[in-house]
């Protein structure tokens, strides 16, 4: 029974084949001028279509990579590369330190209103000012010798010359991808240190409302850190984890593919991104990104430098002895003050060193 | 001034590799640097293709454009070169390039990929012609002996062509007109935009 029907099965199919042929034939009888009959013309156009859009063959060495004929992805890079993230990044370097030179110039030194106290209380620990400044030294320092690798081309070649260029880019390369793990190391270290201080409160809304303080003498008060603190040491974060996680799969060519997942997980979210990313591609847009994110950074802590150093009384000892003056403490972070009062631990230090040496009641 | 060009007709490149041989040995190229490759697409079904492709000196090339050092310059014949007591071994030309021709001598970890290598036309480098820190670093200079590059002058069945881009094009142009069909020549009109071919 079954053979029967598999029997009728094999006349329909060659019936089918036959009846084809015979209509197909006379279609395809010009296209055979091909007298080597090669498999030519008529497929061609799609053919070189798919090469042309990257498509992936065979090659007799280990690199697999090497299959892909051509990539046209490498000119978005460069054009991205090339144009906007240079253009905006030197355009966005340039207008922050201009904008903050005419700020200073308009506005001055943020003064302590009240004068100096010359009391003076404990602001940052030893261990928090460590985690700080192994921050601080190592982004100033990848900081400097990226910006060379974007912008060195530009400004230090010409003055330098092409050997003593390379010689200082290639150092400086070293440099960069060395002291990254130190960079690393201390956005963790802050992060731990003062994660606890820096959750959003109610009191960050009134600092907004009064623009933290800085147009006129008015001082929102504030607990440890105010909002804008805040939104630095979330920034300095997010942006340092980004910029680590980038920068191991730039120092880890091809080992550390990460952008498709993450485009994958921002689809979820209404995005519409690729999510099948070659090799290559991982490491253009890890570059891209990295310089991004670091341009946008470098400027958001030139802001950071200036308000703790020239921009305002007193602050750069915060992290600098570690030791602030009472007063103002009391004028940028009198909730703090008033935490530490309430609490009893707002001793000034002449009385930390006073209290350390004197005996302690027994309770 | 003639323009340098490097065309691989699809039609008759067998993939015997003997261009990606020859160039080796030529320029003594270290373990696991490849200046010149040979594709196969669709390898084993009907319609395979093969081509053989290195840089292909492009007009406007994007490695020269990425380069954070600036070490690649450009002849007068056209030919890409660039000079490896500058190269601080980025990548980002390996990025940028459509043909995949930058080469590194090291898998790169901590940036470690060591001074980048590529096909140079048979034209060396900036060294002295001929001299032996020339030959070490960027392989033999043929063009300044007079002679094209070895692995379109190796190639068995004609189909890599390199030399004066005018006279590549009219001997490709000849065998299309003959077979009376052609691939195009593959890698031009990203290479050498404007070039009407």
């Amino acid at each position: 029974m079954s053979g029967s029907i598999v029997g009728l099965r094999g006349i329909l199919a060659v019936l089918v084949f036959l009846f084809a042929g015979m209509v197909v034939t006379p279609a395809v009888q010009p296209l055979a001028q091909n007298a080597t009959n090669v498999e030519g013309n008529s497929s061609q156009q799609e053919f070189w279509q798919k090469v042309r859009r990257g498509q992936t063959g065979n090659v007799s060495i280990p690199d697999t990579k090497a299959g892909q004929l051509i990539q046209s992805e490498g000119e978005e890079f460069r054009a991205l590369r090339n144009g906007p993230v240079t253009v905006y990044g030197a355009q966005a370097l340039i207008a922050s330190i201009l904008l903050l030179a005419v700020f200073f110039i308009l506005r001055g030194r943020v003064r302590i209103s009240h004068g100096p106290a010359g009391t003076r209380v404990e602001r940052f620990n030893g261990i928090e000012r460590f985690g700080h400044w192994l921050l601080a030294v190592s982004f100033i320092v990848l900081g400097l010798t990226g910006l060379n690798v974007l912008y060195g081309r530009y400004v230090l070649l010409p003055i330098l010359g092409p050997d003593a260029f390379a010689f200082i880019t290639y150092w400086g390369k070293y440099l960069h991808n060395h002291v990254a793990f130190a960079f690393m190391l201390g956005v963790v270290w802050v992060f731990v240190c003062w994660i606890k201080d820096n959750f959003p409160s109610r009191t960050d809304i009134r600092w907004f409302r009064e623009g933290g303080g800085i147009i006129g003498s008015k001082h929102p008060p504030a607990k440890k850190f105010n909002a804008g603190q805040k939104i630095i040491f979330w920034l300095v974060f997010l942006a340092g984890v980004s910029i680590s996680l980038t920068g191991i799969s730039l120092l880890f060519p091809f080992q550390f593919p990460m952008f498709a997942k993450t485009f994958a997980f921002l689809n979820m979210f209404g995005f519409d991104l690729q999510t099948q990313l070659t090799p290559m591609q991982e490491m253009q847009y890890a570059q891209l990104w990295h310089t991004i994110v670091s341009v946008f950074m470098i400027v958001v802590i030139v802001a950071h430098i200036y308000i703790g150093s020239i921009g305002m009384e007193g602050a750069f000892d915060a992290m600098g002895s570690g030791e602030v003056d009472l007063n103002w403490a009391k004028e940028h972070h009198a909730l703090w003050v008033e935490k530490l009062d309430r609490e009893g631990t707002l001793h000034t230090v002449a009385e930390k060193a006073t209290g350390e040496t004197r005996a302690q009641p027994a309770e | 001034m003639a323009r340098m060009k490097f065309l691989c007709d699809a039609e008759r490149c067998i993939e015997c590799n003997a261009c990606v041989t020859a160039c080796k040995n030529e320029h003594e190229v270290p373990w696991g640097v490849n200046r010149r490759r040979v594709v196969t697409i669709k390898d084993g079904d009907p319609g395979e293709r093969s081509i053989s492709v290195a840089c292909m000196h492009c007009s406007d090339a994007p490695c020269m454009a990425v380069c954070p050092v600036d070490c690649f310059y450009q002849t007068d014949q056209g030919v890409v070169l660039h000079n490896k007591d500058l190269c601080i071994g980025c990548g980002y030309c390996f990025y940028a390039c459509p043909f995949g021709a930058p080469q590194f001598p090291q898998v790169g970890n901590f940036g470690s990929r060591g001074k980048m290598d590529k096909c140079t036309f048979c034209a060396g480098g900036p060294e002295d012609d001929h001299s032996d820190n020339e030959f070490k670093k960027y392989g033999r200079n043929r063009l300044a002996e007079g002679k094209l590059p070895l692995c379109a002058e190796m190639c068995a069945t004609k189909a890599l062509l390199a030399g004066d881009g005018d006279q590549v094009a009219d001997i490709y142009r000849e065998r299309v007109i003959a077979r009376g069909f052609g691939s195009g020549a593959w890698g031009w009109g990203r290479a050498y935009p404007g070039s009407g071919s």
